[in-house]
């Protein structure tokens, strides 16, 4: 069965909503029930946990809480320790402790000694695209009850709309 | 089905042997992962931000002139038989073909393909770019992904961090984002059983082994890829200089063992290494692992000099277009794994009996 929400992935949870005085059932994918704030088993069993992260899971647990979550991609740490990838660049900020700890661990350092960047300027025009990924965005901080960040993303768009 | 003739040097011009130690070296690769600026990476990605993502570099690839003569694919739009024929190719990594069941091929997954010059889009990363080249020559590798990036990265903006570096979907790859990773032959330290050693040696000197087709690929055939392990904390060219100075010293341990071989087991591995050869040349139904079995023993004998009338050429080819993938390829319609056998004995006599001028 396909995901109700995105429409895309398998559905592998189902969840009950309330509203009003209606009930309505939801099928999810992982992800999408994941940005809902309801876990999967499924998620914790995945075979492709790096043993690297096997190894440090321990001591990162007392470092950064699972529920830690991205701003920009809604990945939380807990979805991190699972698969061993970020969601997205802002990650990195948004677990920095224990990414440092980590890089020190893996690599032995956590500073980049190689070839420094400076992105260019931005000469693209927001186009319907970016509202559109603002929107999704705005979509998710609600979703999270991240109120604030989503206060910002809505003056953002009415900024560009 | 894909036609990988239109492809710049077929794709396979890394296979010519003619780059430095091309006898126990196969090819040299170096890659860099980055990603842009604004998207979630591209696991995470919804498909349309994929989309964004590949036309945004596409444009940013038109305007550059190392890159003019190259094919974009989408891997996306192929069937799994060519998606598969690319991975066997080694000009795609197996999650960008989507091989596995777990991890289907996503949205938006291309690859740009000039001369020996790949850009990965869409893999764990949005971008990887990377330069295959024959023989052992890390140097000009990394030269040419160097430039390459330095173009894009004018063009797009990367995810970048002033402590972390170029940030990358998995942490064993942040910093520089830099892999360089050496395909080399090591029958002479397997059967001289100092193989253990060496890759015990490699760990501790922060550098890794893996098999034929990288990460999660068991070795066989005796070919061994060895890359750097840690990719943030040293620049770039401490981390290059250092897997060369491994890997050269790996070439001479390589070269002592063989030597060692000759002098005191001369006429055990002189018949085992001809018994390959005779199988190969004459057998009616091999097995994949077997023709990398015996194209070790085979690759071993040309580099004593035993064997004289193959070129390292011939071998680079028997071990990329005896897999299966290449085999329905070649036949124009699936095989059943006896089938596949039978064509792959024919296919390695014919090329072996071509290239000594003998009959079949």
């Amino acid at each position: 069965m396909v995901c109700d929400v995105c429409k895309e992935a398998d559905a592998v949870v189902q969840l009950t909503e309330i509203e009003g005085s209606g009930v309505r059932l939801l099928h999810l994918c992982e992800r999408c029930a994941a940005e809902r704030g309801v876990e999967t088993t499924l998620a914790s069993a995945k075979p492709d946990v790096s043993n690297f992260l096997q190894s440090v899971h321990q001591q990162m647990q007392a470092t950064q809480g699972d529920a830690a979550r991205c701003s920009f991609c809604s990945s939380t740490f807990r979805d991190f320790r699972t698969t061993g990838r970020l969601g997205c660049a802002h990650c990195y900020e948004a677990f920095e402790k224990s990414m440092r700890d980590l890089l020190r661990r893996v690599h032995g350092n956590s500073r980049h000694m190689g070839r420094r960047y400076e992105a260019p300027l931005s000469t693209e025009l927001p186009d319907a695209g970016t509202v559109n990924e603002l929107r999704d965005r705005l979509k998710r901080a609600v979703q999270t009850e991240q109120f604030e960040l989503a206060a910002d993303i809505r003056d953002r768009l009415r900024g560009l709309e | 089905m894909i036609d990988l003739s239109l492809l710049p040097d077929g794709g396979v011009g890394w296979l010519d042997a003619s780059g430095e130690s091309s006898d126990i070296v196969i090819s040299t690769r170096v890659r860099l992962a980055r990603n842009l600026e604004g998207y979630a990476f591209s696991g995470r990605a919804r498909d349309g931000e994929r989309l964004r993502v590949l036309a945004q570099v596409r444009e940013a690839m038109s305007g550059i002139r190392a890159l003019e003569e190259g094919v974009l694919l989408r891997v996306d739009e192929l069937p799994p038989e060519d998606r598969l024929l690319l991975h066997e190719r080694h000009l795609v990594s197996r999650e960008l073909a989507g091989l596995d069941a777990q991890r289907p091929v996503r949205s938006g997954a291309a690859v740009h393909l000039t001369r020996g010059t790949s850009v990965m889009v869409n893999e764990e990363d949005h971008l990887r770019l990377q330069c295959l080249l024959s023989g052992f020559q890390v140097a000009d590798a990394f030269s040419v992904v160097e430039s390459l990036d330095a173009e894009l990265g004018e063009r797009v903006p990367y995810a970048y961090h002033e402590e972390f570096g170029f940030l990358t979907a998995c942490p064993t790859n942040v910093g520089t984002g830099l892999r360089a990773s050496v395909l080399i032959h090591l029958p002479g330290l397997v059967l001289t059983k100092e193989i253990a050693k060496v890759l015990a040696g490699l760990q501790q000197v922060g550098l890794t082994y893996r098999g034929l087709y990288g990460e999660g690929s068991e070795v066989v055939g005796n070919f061994f890829q060895i890359s750097n392990q840690t990719t943030l904390g040293r620049s770039e060219g401490e981390l290059l200089d250092y897997l060369v100075r491994v890997v050269t010293h790996v070439i001479e341990r390589e070269e002592e063992a063989r030597k060692v071989l000759l002098r005191d087991a001369g006429y055990i591995i002189e018949d085992k290494l001809w018994r390959a050869y005779g199988t190969l040349r004459y057998a009616r139904s091999l097995s994949f692992d077997e023709v990398m079995s015996y194209l070790s023993s085979v690759r071993l004998a040309v580099g004593l000099k035993l064997i004289t009338d193959l070129s390292v050429y011939t071998l680079n080819k028997l071990l990329i277009f005896s897999q299966s993938a290449h085999l329905v390829h070649a036949e124009g319609r699936q095989l059943t794994e006896s089938e596949a056998n039978i064509a792959r004995a024919r296919f390695v006599r014919g090329i072996l009996a071509a290239d000594t001028g003998s009959t079949r």
